[in-house]
């Protein structure tokens, strides 16, 4: 008995240590992962004085918050932020309401030429952005938008992919449902909002926070249509504050960590959807 | 049942009328865009590559036909341009997966708390392009501690190195992506079954044959995914060229989309940038062409 | 081919436990059938054994070696899943030859033990397929040809059976018996299907929620269930079960049942009346009641169904309870709403104790 206690012993410990040994590397993996926000952070609270010497230190230990309100007002981020805010929402807004409009119109409705069409949708994903900068800057300005919201905004109103997902969320639910609305006298619109949408609510809030992501984070459009700070978002605001002196680099970084704060907490808050809509297309395939 | 949109359903004609008509409706408003900003823009591209721009605004544009796609396409800068993005794609596409794979297989684990790592690991899913490129870009200012303190201190620093700059916008752009990577690859793990895992187990696989065995042949669809997208990303980088090189040192980083933004805003070159666009398009094209076909024929789907 | 033993095995999941002190051996050749409803803990003593799961308690062992701490890999056991776990990317022949490419067998004698395997199943023409393109019962044989490709010490078999059709399925309990047999093999088989439990096992060992109730041949089982538990679950249509008070009548103990009584043979009664019971559960199997005209218990007759060779006489007692009649004949068949007398001869009668459920015998 005693030699077989001892034998669960040694197993028991030899477990013990794989499982030490496991979250060891974990927390390593996470630390490297996350080094660089880390980093981004305390020189974000620290003097610059701090950050150019050597060995660097790697926590505020006297937190200076001024870098926070010089980035706000003299680098215009809490501007920029509220630019950022009202594009996002807008382009969010219209790719949502287009992609569920036409995802319907696809799983639900008839009409010729409907698999041509499909395939013209998905084509746009085939056409990279910098082919239509081009044009698009030239359309922008004649149509008076430049440097306004509706000309950050007013390309990215619709996309293929929220289309296609919007199709796929729709096609699950089955036809009879729509014949038995039908009969309850429920024309296409109202069924569409009662019933639809709300049953494909996992999907459309994917979407939302897809494309609220995709939005926040565009770089090259916001360059080439906007100038000076009217209208100038959050991601080139950054460029601003990275033509800072070295002065000045904590500010810099207290510019990064706000551009990043919105979207940490949209993830924090719908992880779950964020993941749905990465991987609506790659999953299956 | 998946909705089968049975198309020989017996309905009245005006009741078809006015499906078509809805149809329309519904989808006027993504076609309206797209017809502007995609389709239009595409053909008028393709087209102002015919004009060559005159030196001096004011002047006309000159027809040329298909001289000046020729010219373009063939100067040494075109090419060093296009192996500079090649290259990119190269250094970013295998490695990043490669990473997102190897942290998905590691927070795949059955254990208490992996939740949390999981969400560290996703976490850069928050940072943008110019995020991550200012973040970076800032750390690798000569005069910030941080990097020489580890002894990495080259002359000239980093991002004025022609032979180090590329590598360093590179890396910055394996860190910003690392999070979506990971969520796609973790997303696919989920796809294999674990009783399959446990027949490897009990059949005498240790862990990485069950790795190199069963898991990888089954996330090929999801690696595969992963490849086509993360190419065309890879060369439509430009946030980063942007805030970290602005193309240089040398036009060492001058890749194919960097190229396009400053022969049009810099240069005013309408005509030669829009002849690299369609190159680009092209090369995207049938890049994704090329790997679907080639690539496709080595995934393992289940049917 | 080796024995299996668990020795006190208990295991907790986050405060519940799905196996209680569970002590069971499986003998060296023996089939043995792991039987109890879904959620009673037998797939998870099945994982154990495997190296799945481990034990929070208790050892394990395969041969004559402690298995607890040695690896799933490791321990020369066979297992076929439930779902057959048959990798989809690889062909029949790369399925059955992982287990000898893990283990680094040289590709001569590997290629013999496929081909060998592959023919005692019948699947030699199959072996360059992929599992799609098989059939329910072809994945289920290659399943089973990797099994036995490797000659393990021991076969663990989850309810390898039950994604086939009910034809198929009675054929290939057969075929599972018969390859026992050629390989005398020993062989855990967990099923909640009673009939493959009576029909395949040398032993059935009856699990309840992580309790074991017995461990006995199938005919031990199902003619002397140690408890009611095993009473009810073993046979279909399931044994009749009635309380009733005990009462001394003529010298004699009997049992007083709704609209009649049922007298009990004396060593049951001494056993009875040892324990002091004042009140049991009466145990009949439908096929040991018959219609008699006087004794045995009052009933009515609430549904006849003909299975052709046999009918089912549904009746309901005098209190409402419910109780099947099993009858050979087709003739004398009472009808519905008809008044009948149900009798059986004590010596077939179970006699259980209400409190614990467990089987009063006449000779404990």
């Amino acid at each position: 008995m005693s030699v077989e206690a001892a034998g669960i012993g040694v197993g028991r410990g030899r477990r013990v240590a794989g499982k030490i040994a496991r979250y060891a590397l974990l927390t390593v993996l996470a630390i490297v992962v996350l080094f660089p926000i880390y980093i981004t952070i305390v020189n974000s609270l620290l003097v610059p004085s701090a950050i150019t010497s050597q060995p660097p230190k790697f926590f505020p230990t006297n937190p200076q918050w001024s870098s926070y309100s010089s980035a706000w007002d003299a680098g215009h981020m809490g501007e920029y932020l509220k630019n950022s805010f009202i594009v996002t929402i807008l382009i969010t807004v219209g790719q949502v309401v287009t992609a569920v409009l036409a995802g319907y119109a696809f799983a639900f409705l008839q009409f010729p030429f409907k698999r041509t069409l499909f395939v013209v949708f998905l084509a746009t994903l085939m056409v990279p952005f910098e082919v239509t900068i081009v044009t698009n800057v030239t359309t922008v300005n004649d149509l008076g938008l430049f440097n306004t919201y509706w000309g950050l905004a007013v390309p990215f109103l619709a996309t293929g992919f929220g289309a296609f997902l919007m199709r796929q969320a729709f096609l699950v639910l089955p036809q009879d449902l729509r014949d038995a609305a039908a009969l309850d006298g429920y024309g296409h619109f109202r069924f569409l909002t009662r019933v639809a949408v709300p049953l494909a609510r996992p999907a459309v809030a994917a979407l939302t926070v897809f494309a609220f992501l995709a939005a926040w984070n565009q770089y090259l459009w916001p360059l080439l249509v906007t100038s000076g700070d009217s209208h100038r978002t959050v991601q080139i605001g950054l460029k601003q504050l990275r033509g800072l002196s070295i002065d000045q680099v904590n500010v810099t970084f207290a510019g990064a960590v706000i551009a990043v704060i919105p979207l940490v907490i949209l993830l924090l808050v719908f992880q779950k959807q964020l993941v749905r809509g990465l991987t609506a297309g790659a999953v299956k395939g | 049942m998946t909705a089968a949109i049975s198309d020989d359903r017996v309905v009245s004609k005006s009741t078809r009328r006015k499906e078509r008509g809805l149809a329309l409706l519904f989808l006027a408003p993504s076609l309206l865009v797209f017809g502007v900003f995609v389709f239009y823009p595409l053909i008028h591209n393709a087209y102002l590559g015919f004009y060559r721009t005159p030196p001096f605004p004011g002047l006309p544009k000159t027809y040329v036909g298909l001289d000046q796609y020729k010219d373009v396409l063939t100067s040494s800068d075109f090419f060093d341009s296009l192996k500079t993005t090649v290259l990119f794609a190269v250094m970013t596409v295998p490695v990043g997966i490669a990473l997102g794979l190897a942290l998905a297989v590691l927070a795949h684990q059955q254990l208490r708390g992996i939740g949390i790592y999981r969400t560290f690991f996703s976490s850069t899913v928050a940072t943008s392009v110019a995020v991550a490129a200012v973040i970076f870009g800032t750390l690798m200012n000569p005069q910030v501690g941080l990097l020489p303190w580890l002894g990495v201190n080259p002359h000239p620093p980093i991002l004025q190195n022609p032979t180090w700059a590329l590598p360093a916008v590179a890396v910055t752009t394996i860190w910003q992506t690392l999070g979506l990577t990971f969520i796609l690859m973790s997303a696919g793990l989920q796809t294999v079954p674990d009783e399959l895992l446990e027949a490897a187990r009990v059949d005498g696989a240790g862990a990485w044959a069950r790795f190199w065995h069963v898991t990888l042949p089954l996330l090929s669809p999801t690696i595969f995914f992963a490849v086509v997208i993360g190419t065309i990303f890879a060369f439509q980088t430009f946030g980063q060229i942007d805030l970290l090189t602005q193309g240089g040192p040398l036009n060492k980083t001058n890749v194919l989309t960097y190229f396009i933004y400053t022969e049009l805003i810099q240069n005013s070159n309408e005509g030669k940038a829009a002849v690299l666009a369609i190159a680009l398009f092209l090369l995207t094209l049938l890049l994704a062409l090329a790997q679907i076909r080639f690539l496709e024929r080595r995934v393992t789907y289940e049917r | 081919m080796a024995r299996v033993v668990l020795e006190h095995v208990t295991k907790r999941f986050d405060g519940t436990t799905a196996i209680d002190d569970l002590s069971l051996e499986i003998h060296d050749e023996e089939f043995l059938v792991l039987l109890g409803p879904s959620g009673c803990g037998k797939s998870t003593a099945l994982r154990m054994i495997a190296g799945l799961e481990s034990p929070t308690e208790g050892t394990i062992s395969i041969g004559e070696r402690v298995v607890n701490d040695v690896e799933a890999k490791n321990r020369d056991i066979a297992m076929v899943f439930q779902s057959y776990a048959l990798y989809p990317h690889m062909t029949v022949r790369r399925n059955i030859e992982f287990p000898l490419r893990s283990r680094r067998v040289a590709p001569t004698e590997r290629d013999q033990l496929v081909s060998d395997a592959a023919e005692s199943l019948g699947l030699a023409p199959l072996l360059d397929r992929k599992p799609a393109q098989l059939s329910g019962g072809q994945r289920q044989r290659v399943a089973l040809a990797r099994a036995i490709v490797r000659r393990p010490e021991a076969f663990l078999m989850d309810e390898p059976l039950s994604n086939l059709d009910a034809k198929l399925r009675v054929q290939t309990r057969a075929e599972l018996v018969e390859l026992q047999r050629r390989l005398s093999a020993t062989v855990l088989y967990v099923t909640h299907d009673q009939v493959e439990a009576m029909t395949m096992g040398h032993r059935i060992a009856v699990l309840d929620t992580g309790v074991l109730q017995q461990v006995a041949p199938p005919q031990e089982v199902y003619a002397r269930p140690a408890n009611l538990f095993v009473a009810r679950f073993i046979g279909s249509p399931p044994m009749n079960t009635v309380e009733g008070r005990i009462k001394r009548a003529d010298g004699a103990l009997v049992v007083e049942l709704p609209g009649g009584h049922a007298p009990l043979p004396p060593p049951i009664a001494r056993a009875v009346a040892a324990r002091n019971l004042d009140q049991v559960v009466l145990g009949a199997r439908p096929e040991d009641l018959r219609f008699g005209r006087e004794d045995g218990v009052t009933a009515s007759v609430t549904a006849v169904e003909s299975l052709g060779h046999e009918c089912h006489v549904a009746c309901r007692l005098d209190d409402g309870q419910l109780v099947i009649v099993r009858q050979r004949s087709q003739a004398d068949v009472p009808k519905p709403d008809e008044k009948v007398r149900l009798v059986a001869a004590p010596e077939v009668l179970h006699v259980f104790d209400p409190t614990t459920g467990s089987r009063v015998d006449g000779d404990t």
